[in-house]
């Protein structure tokens, strides 16, 4: 099956407005005749919920949490990316755009990036509408800051809980079709199997979590909108609930996966802690603007800081080495996520690691507040030479613009990060990878549409900050309601899809099937048990830095550990109420076949490019080398009964708007 | 650390429900109060015991989804943070952990330790919202200049997660401070004002007919809420209330 | 206690008129209209009458001042309070419906609450995070109530039967010495210590409190808490002052 990837012709920035104009509409009146299915309530699900509901057609949103309002969107920090140049600082949609798939090291669809880019204005006018309280400045308009991997200011935000702000937006929007009653919401279901009748998606298989009931919900489309797939390294910025079930199970419906290597390391997490730890937490990349990233200069000092015999503050600016001002002047610590993950990464395995593990590096904001201190003396006039005076001021700046997110670490590490420079770690993060999609945000299932994170995207090899929240906001708001409205035009005479076929009943049994063995296994280990497992091999194998000997192994051992995982996992309880652990376990049983998959997709891509970074393939100074002759392509994948057999199909991507040439930050 | 634990175990919403007491060790001061109950968890499965449900999902105090009163506080001991931000560190060894579920008519039991908080939802779908279309099709954002100190303040009532500590810590099981800053947060900006006066009534009517009880300005709420949402925004909201009702 | 048959007309007599207020104020129709309907109507109410009562409370304060300081000031000022018909018959009335309001409403609020938490939790520590008088309205509230209750019969009930059914003689010098009379007794006298102490803990909250009921919270509310802790300990502090100096002075 060859992949089309339906891009409309004609110069790119006029691509999606020549497409509006000419595609099929669905009439006010048919559209109540039309039912959609929408999996996932984040920014992406919870903005084309709301959207579509507006514009007519009969929605039913699920989501696993107990209210839309949870969905992990709600935890991204930094800000939304939009090309408004408010600023005046030289931005346009043509930079955001150049930006994007420079930033995604030249692995993202041309076409649908410049499309993001179009409507990322739009967006903000959209939340500021909604009663979004973005930070404003003193003058009472929007206030922008810098993010990484960009040389203007585009960021918009609201201190530190961007995508709270923005998701709450988006589920006031959905409240307002609640109350219509024009979105069913389906609170605390999961979605188990996809349903296709005469090879269109038509409906769902999901699990009420409360009472344990299989239930069968039938639309004219399906869109998911689950997220990432992070929680495949057990330990990362994600939700404990964040899965990829939905994602994987319309996979092997016949939805290739596409590119799952591609995994953002976030640089700014805070470091693991012990063998207890359930989960990693994200500071946000927005601390780079002030925070600097340095280790010792000496290895006896990292040393000696390890062993608790020497502080960050004992060491005199000569000991310190700045490596990312010294290897990136140009950007400095604003340097793209993976170049900064991969250089704190370097740092510590050559032995410069400062915290007990020796897996993290300081973010030191003493030149912060030193900086703004006396900028404020300076505005109040006042003595700019009391140094007393002067770290006062700093620091009270430095709270005002990050106060929630220095309060977080000291409640988790314990140590007052105004006193003494943050540790800090990278992490696993984003998932840049996903369902296949054409420009229409459809997998190859007709009808089952994937938007946000959940599919593969925009993002390239690698997103830049600020992004993600501009990407599931596009989809779900601006792009999938024009793109399904022309999937959907030749069925407004369809009538409603029964739920009494033989699809439907092959799909219930299925899942029926598969909750049933779990619950009869009687085995003796807890799915964390597996699910950590699974973790340390994707984080040691498949995580920052890959090889082939390591991929081939992991191959193995995950094939492995699923094996084991079905012989020997236990889940308590009954299926037939709450159930938290067989939630868990049909979660898992996913990532075991997805981590194969990932661990596969990393050994064929011999290259390094983003987020990918294969150590057989870098350049003498160390940077990610690509290998745009051979591997300029989206690999996507199709199912074939078991990650080893999945046979790999390949989207060309064609640079017509931009060069390709090797990413610099220097 | 070697804890004794009190848990509300209660294995439907049909069920009566009791305290149970369970021994448990090796727990250390690092772990956030939630990974101990994981630690509980495992232990209880490898025994061949049921593990004790409870909501949880981000585990960095943002989602809203974790609850649990622990000790007879919500979210417990910690100011300003959930539970799943909660050290064992704010404990001691040898110390007696009491885990009940946030109790509220509205909040009624699941299983355990999980409640049902679509109460919650139920308020927002009555009014919770700016009825603008989802088009994009609106004025530029610049446009609607917001004074700085009320976006702010705008803000601080929209950091509200819904996490349910504000009933739960009420001595009367009110919501009104989860309510006021909804309220708040969108009679503070000029885009909210136009619909202020049903959404006031609407939203309270809502509160009221989910049996939440009423506000006697106890202030237990702003205190044990996570994110320090401030009694102002009850205050607006009786002020929102009064002048609406006059109008409406 | 011995109740003298004048005293009985006058409860007979406002025995039928507490009734009637009682049923205009009771559950049934604060559900049904529409005023007090919601929560925040009824906290309203509760403010509006609180404060009305706070007032009442200051104007009876400085009165009883008076008894200190001035036997004839204070003599005059009783004489003018129980002998005007403004005061007797539109004053007196309102301040009677607003007690009775409080009360009622204070009582049904407490019911409604505790209906919303039908299951009590095995660990609550209120102390952690709101003071105590804040938690215990209807403690202090029904001390408060129980105590007017001595009052009305230590002091309202025999005026009411002088004045209206044994139609006694007008005389302007009565009052110092009634006042002076009950407290001799060092229980009653302690009696009403007590109650002054759980009237300073009510109004310790409930002047605040009123004010955020209202919908004042803003750059006075600092200011306003202190006034209100002042004027709810100087206030029972002062009614107490008097109760001490006139049993210990006569």
């Amino acid at each position: 099956m060859a992949l089309d990837s339906k891009i409309p012709n004609g110069p790119i920035a006029d691509k999606w407005t020549n497409y509006k104009d000419h595609i099929n509409l669905v009439n006010p009146a048919n559209k109540r005749n039309l039912d959609i299915i929408v999996v996932g309530t984040g920014l992406a699900g919870g903005s084309a919920a709301a959207t579509l509901a507006e514009l007519g057609y009969n929605v039913k949103a699920f989501c696993f949490q107990d209210s839309p309002r949870r969905a992990h969107s709600i935890a991204a920090q930094g800000g939304i990316n939009a090309a408004k140049n408010y600023k005046g600082d030289g931005d346009s949609v043509y930079r955001l755009f150049y930006d994007t798939v420079k930033g995604g090291d030249y692995r993202a669809r041309e076409s649908n990036v410049h499309r993001l880019a179009e409507v990322s204005s739009n967006i903000i006018d959209q939340c500021v509408a909604q009663g979004v309280p973005l930070a404003r400045e003193y003058g009472g308009l929007l206030d922008n800051r810098s993010f990484g991997g960009a040389l203007v200011s585009r960021t918009f935000y609201a201190q530190g809980q961007t995508g709270q702000q923005l998701l709450l937006g988006a589920y006031s929007a959905m409240n307002r079709q609640i109350g219509r009653g024009k979105i069913k919401m389906h609170n605390r279901h999961e979605m188990l199997d996809l349903v296709i009748v005469d090879g269109k998606a038509r409906g769902i298989i999901a699990r009420n979590l409360i009472t344990g009931e299989i239930e069968r919900h039938s639309a004219h489309a399906v869109v998911i909108g689950s997220g990432g797939y992070g929680n495949v390294f057990f330990l990362s910025t994600n939700a404990m609930g964040s899965n990829a079930t939905a994602a994987w199970k319309i996979h092997k419906k016949g939805a290739f996966f596409a590119n799952p290597c591609y995994t953002q390391i976030h640089p700014t997490c805070i470091p693991v802690s012990g063998d207890h730890q359930s989960k990693l937490t994200l500071m946000s990349e927005s601390l780079r603007n002030d925070g600097r990233i340095w280790v010792p200069a000496k290895a006896e000092d990292a040393k000696a800081i390890r062993e608790g015999k020497k502080s960050a503050k004992d060491l005199v600016e000569a000991d310190r080495d700045y490596f990312l001002e010294r290897r990136y002047p140009a950007f400095g610590n604003l340097v793209p996520r993976d170049v900064a993950s991969r250089a704190a990464k370097e740092r510590c395995d050559a032995g410069f690691g400062v915290n007990k593990t020796g897996e993290a590096v300081y973010l030191d904001f003493a030149a912060a507040v030193q900086r703004y201190g006396k900028e404020q003396a300076h505005i109040k006039g006042l003595d700019e030479s009391d140094s007393a005076l002067v770290t006062k001021l700093g620091t009270d700046v430095v709270r005002s613009k990050y106060g929630n997110l220095f309060q977080m670490y000291y409640k988790i590490v314990d140590e007052d990060p105004y006193t003494s420079p943050m540790m800090i770690y990278p992490a696993v993060h984003y998932t840049m990878g996903g369902t296949w999609v054409d420009y229409n945000l459809m997998t190859t299932i007709p009808g089952c549409f994937s938007i946000g994170e959940s599919n593969f995207s925009d993002h390239g090899a690698n997103r830049l900050g600020a992004s993600a929240l501009m990407q599931g906001l596009a989809d779900g708001y601006f792009v999938l309601p024009y793109t399904i409205g022309a999937y959907l035009a030749p069925d407004i005479k369809l009538g409603a899809i029964p739920t009494n076929t033989p699809e439907f009943d092959a799909a219930e049994k299925g899942v029926k099937d598969q909750i049933e063995r779990f619950m009869n296994n009687n085995g003796t280990q807890s799915v964390d048990y597996f699910h950590k497992k699974l973790g340390k091999i994707m984080w040691d194998k498949v995580g920052m830095a890959r090889n082939a000997k390591g991929l081939t192994e992991a191959i193995a051992e995950i094939s492995a550990l699923r094996e084991q995982f079905y012989k020997e996992v236990r889940v308590p309880g009954t299926d037939k109420g709450f159930n938290q652990e067989l939630e868990k376990a049909t979660r898992v049983a996913d990532f075991l076949e997805l981590g194969e998959l990932f661990a596969k997709d990393a050994l064929h891509r011999n290259e390094s490019c983003g987020g990918h970074f294969r150590e057989e393939y870098q350049t003498e100074e160390g940077e990610a080398l690509r290998d745009d002759e051979n591997f300029a392509y989206v690999a996507a994948w199709e199912y074939k009964g078991k990650p080893s057999d999945a046979v790999l199909h390949k989207e060309p991507l064609v640079f017509e708007a931009i060069k390709l040439v090797q990413r610099n930050y220097k | 650390m070697k804890l004794t634990l009190k848990i509300w175990r209660q294995k439907n919403a049909q069920d009566k429900g009791a305290m149970v007491d369970y021994k448990i060790d090796g727990i250390e001061p690092d772990m956030s109060f939630l990974e101990m109950l994981d630690v509980f968890n495992e232990q209880q499965i490898n025994a061949g015991g049921d593990p004790v449900a409870f909501d949880h999902d981000c585990r960095e105090g943002i989602c809203g989804m974790c609850s649990l009163f622990i000790n007879g506080e919500a979210h417990g001991p910690d100011r300003g943070v959930t539970t799943c931000q909660l050290h064992m560190r704010m404990f001691k060894d040898g110390d007696t952990i009491t885990i009940e579920p946030f109790r509220s008519v509205a909040f009624p039991v699941v299983k355990d330790l999980v409640v049902n908080r679509s109460s919650f939802d139920r308020i927002q779908h009555a009014g919770g919202f700016i009825s603008v279309n989802t088009s994009g099709n609106t004025i530029d954002a610049n446009t609607i200049p917001v004074n700085k100190v009320d976006a702010d303040h705008a803000f601080d009532a929209a950091t509200c997660i819904g996490c349910g500590a504000c009933v739960a810590s009420c001595k009367n099981g009110s919501a009104m401070l989860f309510v006021g800053a909804k309220v708040s947060q969108y009679a503070l900006l000029p885009q909210g004002k136009i619909e202020a006066t049903e959404r006031v009534l609407n939203m309270v009517k809502q509160m009221d007919e989910e049996g939440f009880g009423n506000c006697t300005n106890t202030g237990a709420c702003e205190v044990e809420c996570p994110k320090g949402i401030s009694l102002e925004n009850i205050a607006r909201m009786n002020r929102e209330y009064l002048s609406a009702s006059m109008k409406g | 206690m011995i109740i003298n048959s004048s005293e009985k007309v006058v409860v007979g007599a406002f025995l039928p008129y507490f009734c009637v207020l009682f049923k205009l104020y009771s559950i049934n129709i604060m559900a049904k209209s529409g005023l007090l309907k919601s929560s925040i109507a009824k906290k309203v109410a509760m403010a509006l009458s609180g404060l009305f009562l706070m007032l009442f409370l200051a104007q009876h304060f400085f009165i009883n001042m008076t008894s200190v300081f001035s036997e004839s000031v204070f003599n005059s000022i009783s004489h003018f309070m129980g002998n005007n018909p403004l005061v007797q018959f539109v004053i007196q009335p309102i301040l009677i419906v607003g007690v009775i309001f409080h009360f009622i409403m204070g009582f049904v609020l407490n019911i409604q609450n505790n209906n919303a938490r039908p299951i009590s939790y095995a660990s609550y520590n209120g102390a952690a995070n709101a003071s105590w008088a804040s938690r215990n309205m209807i403690i202090s509230g029904s001390v408060i109530l129980a105590f007017l209750g001595l009052h009305f019969y230590d002091f309202w009930v025999p005026e009411m039967a002088y004045k209206y059914v044994e139609f006694g003689p007008l005389n302007e010098t009565r009052y110092f010495h009634e006042l002076a009379e009950k407290f001799e007794s060092p229980v009653r006298t302690a009696l009403y210590c007590i109650s002054f102490v759980l009237l300073s803990l009510h109004l310790q909250h409930g002047f605040s409190s009123s004010f955020q009921s209202i919908g004042a919270n803003n750059k006075f509310s600092k200011g306003l808490q202190g006034f209100g802790l002042g004027f709810a300990i100087i206030i029972p502090l002062g009614f107490v002052f008097v109760a001490l100096f006139h049993h210990f002075n006569h």
